[in-house]
């Protein structure tokens, strides 16, 4: 059998590591785009219209529509804005969602079947890097990713920018103790910090999922992922009815467009970890792979279900809410789940 | 109806509903326990139950609502007063306008403008009608004064145009004489009701 330079490597290699990276990439920026033309369609249904519908069946190709649209935009820098900080701002939350999931396991892992030329054989992992640590990275990935809202709201000066960026850092003061605490309950569980341990500690079964044993636990990360996305009922950052449209009042063009694909970049990401940790991840055998779609699916429609049917929380609300509630119950519940390992 | 409603000033104390709202909770704990009661009330899903339902009737049940503008058109009331139609007779063809210059007269925005002659047989005929359409404000006066039901308000609301004053001809209000057929009865501003034979009385003619 002639040997090709892929075969020789051993089976996580840098090549495939890039090869995955890029892959990863491309998928998920489609998916993201996809999404927003989903979220219109969603959107759109639950008012009884019927969305985009000119562009391509059914409205499909209206993304296409709005990438011309996005990148043939003026680039537009307003006066008196810090230039730089401006320009970086975007790819900050760009680049942070798309690094957050170089850690988060999209598939089973597999073996590419021998007919493929050139990469048969070659045994692909289900993560492109299997950290062990993994869940502390993609959080703290996200959580740096709000440098990108802060910073651009800063930097834009427009009093709209500032209001949004302030709302930033509350909101990233206030939802980020509770995403932390109420994932710390599954962590004493299952005793790991890789998905990949997650994933395999919830095999066999329905009734093996995570999530009847932390109830409590799934709902209080539902609504930490929620603020951490920025989505309705916490979408403070950029409400047009009050702050114009925040930190991203002054982008136009491409700049913001990489604000969008970041969002939805990390809406996908917070519906893989909600799947995998708390819904048994991919861990069906066989089926893994169509499971996993199924379940990062359905939390994307709640994400946008949730969207049409709730009005959002003010600040205050926000601040209250995870501080003087989510916080207390997310404790209250690491210290039972603690007390019942130990019994 | 009396006056008198109208000239209470008083507005604020009659015919008020009040929603009983309840007391807003003072204490830190009474807060909580509002918030656990709104929690577990359930009304959130019920919200998210609404959306779902409304989303479930357009897509599966045709309550969609959307019309597609240019392509499809909503009814409009017979009573809308859009661009004219001038109709002719059913029997012979010939447009039923006499040309007595009724709506000429009555036109507010004096936008009508008329000429009549004398045909060969010593007919009234119209040889010029324009209606300018840059002064016209669709009050509806000419249709309800025209003796003949001729000038009429027809269903055609979209009146964009490239010029501000746009002249519209006899001809192009005139129902074509290959759509004689399809000519609609008018029954809006200055029609007979529905009921007119029901309304009329005999005149007395003995005094
Ligand atoms: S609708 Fe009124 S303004 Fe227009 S032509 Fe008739 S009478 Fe004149
Ligand atoms: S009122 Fe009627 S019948 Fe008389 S001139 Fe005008 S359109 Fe003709």
């Amino acid at each position: 059998m002639e040997t090709t330079l892929v075969q020789n490597l051993p089976e996580v290699t840098a090549a495939g590591v890039i090869i995955k990276a890029i892959l990863i990439l491309a998928v998920i920026a489609a998916i993201a785009g996809f999404g927003t033309f989903i979220e219109r369609k969603v959107l759109a249904f639950m008012q009884r219209r019927l969305g985009p519908m000119h562009v391509g069946p059914y409205g499909l190709l209206q993304l296409v529509a709005d990438g011309i649209k996005l990148f043939t935009k003026e680039d537009i820098v307003p006066q008196n804005a810090n230039s730089l900080i401006f320009k970086i701002a975007p790819s900050i939350t760009a680049a942070t969602a798309f690094i957050a999931l170089a850690a988060v396991p999209v598939f089973p892992d597999f073996t590419i079947p021998e007919w493929v030329p050139l990469l048969g054989g070659v045994f692909v992992p289900s993560i492109a890097a299997d950290l062990n640590i993994g869940i502390l990275f993609v959080l703290g990935m996200m959580a740096a990713g709000l440098y990108g809202p802060l910073l651009a709201g800063m930097a834009q000066a427009n009093k709209w920018g500032i209001i949004g960026a302030a709302r930033t850092a509350i909101q990233f003061l206030s939802y980020e103790v509770v995403t932390g605490l109420s994932i710390l309950a599954p962590i004493m569980l299952v005793g790991s910090l890789s998905f990949v341990d997650f994933n395999n500690a919830q095999a066999g079964g329905i009734s093996h999922w995570l999530i009847w044993q932390q109830p409590v636990a799934f709902v209080l990360f539902l609504i930490a992922g929620f603020a951490e996305t920025n989505r309705t009922p916490f979408d403070l950052l950029e409400h047009e009815a009050e702050v114009v449209s925040g930190y991203a009042t002054e982008y136009s063009g491409m700049r913001w467009g990489m604000f969008f694909i970041g969002e939805y970049a990390n809406m996908i990401t917070i519906s893989i970890i909600a799947a995998v940790v708390f819904l048994g991840g991919y861990s069906e055998v066989g089926i893994g792979w169509l499971t996993i779609i199924l379940k990062v699916g359905f939390f994307f429609f709640l994400m946008l279900w949730v969207r049409a049917a709730w009005p959002h929380v003010r600040p205050d609300q926000l601040m209250w809410l995870c501080w003087k509630v989510l916080m207390p119950i997310a404790v209250i519940n690491i210290v039972i789940t603690g007390i019942v390992m130990m019994v | 109806m009396g006056l008198e409603q109208f000239k209470n000033r008083n507005v604020g104390t009659q015919n008020y509903k009040m929603l009983d709202l309840g007391q807003s909770p003072e204490t830190g704990m009474g807060k909580f326990k509002q918030v656990l009661d709104r929690t577990f009330k359930g009304e959130l899903l019920v919200g998210l139950w609404v959306t779902m339902r409304e989303m479930i009737n357009a897509l599966f049940k045709g309550q969609m609502h959307t019309v597609k503008y240019p392509f499809e058109k909503l009814p409009i009331s017979p009573r809308y007063r859009a661009i004219h139609d001038m109709l002719r007779l059913l029997e012979s063809g010939h447009y039923r306008c006499i040309g007595c210059g009724l709506c000429e007269k009555i036109c507010i925005s004096n936008c009508i403008t008329m000429d009549t002659r004398y045909d060969e047989n010593q007919r009234k005929e119209v040889s010029e009608y324009t209606i300018n359409f840059g002064r016209c404000i669709f009050c509806g006066y000419c249709a309800e004064v025209c003796p003949e039901l001729a000038i009429v308000h027809g269903p055609r609301y979209e009146t964009a145009s490239e010029q501000r004053a746009s002249f519209s001809l006899f001809e192009d209000m005139l129902t074509p004489i290959d759509k004689l057929n399809l000519q609609q009865e008018y029954d809006g501003f200055g029609a007979v009701s529905p009921n007119a034979d029901e309304n009329i009385k005999k005149t007395p003619l003995a005094y």
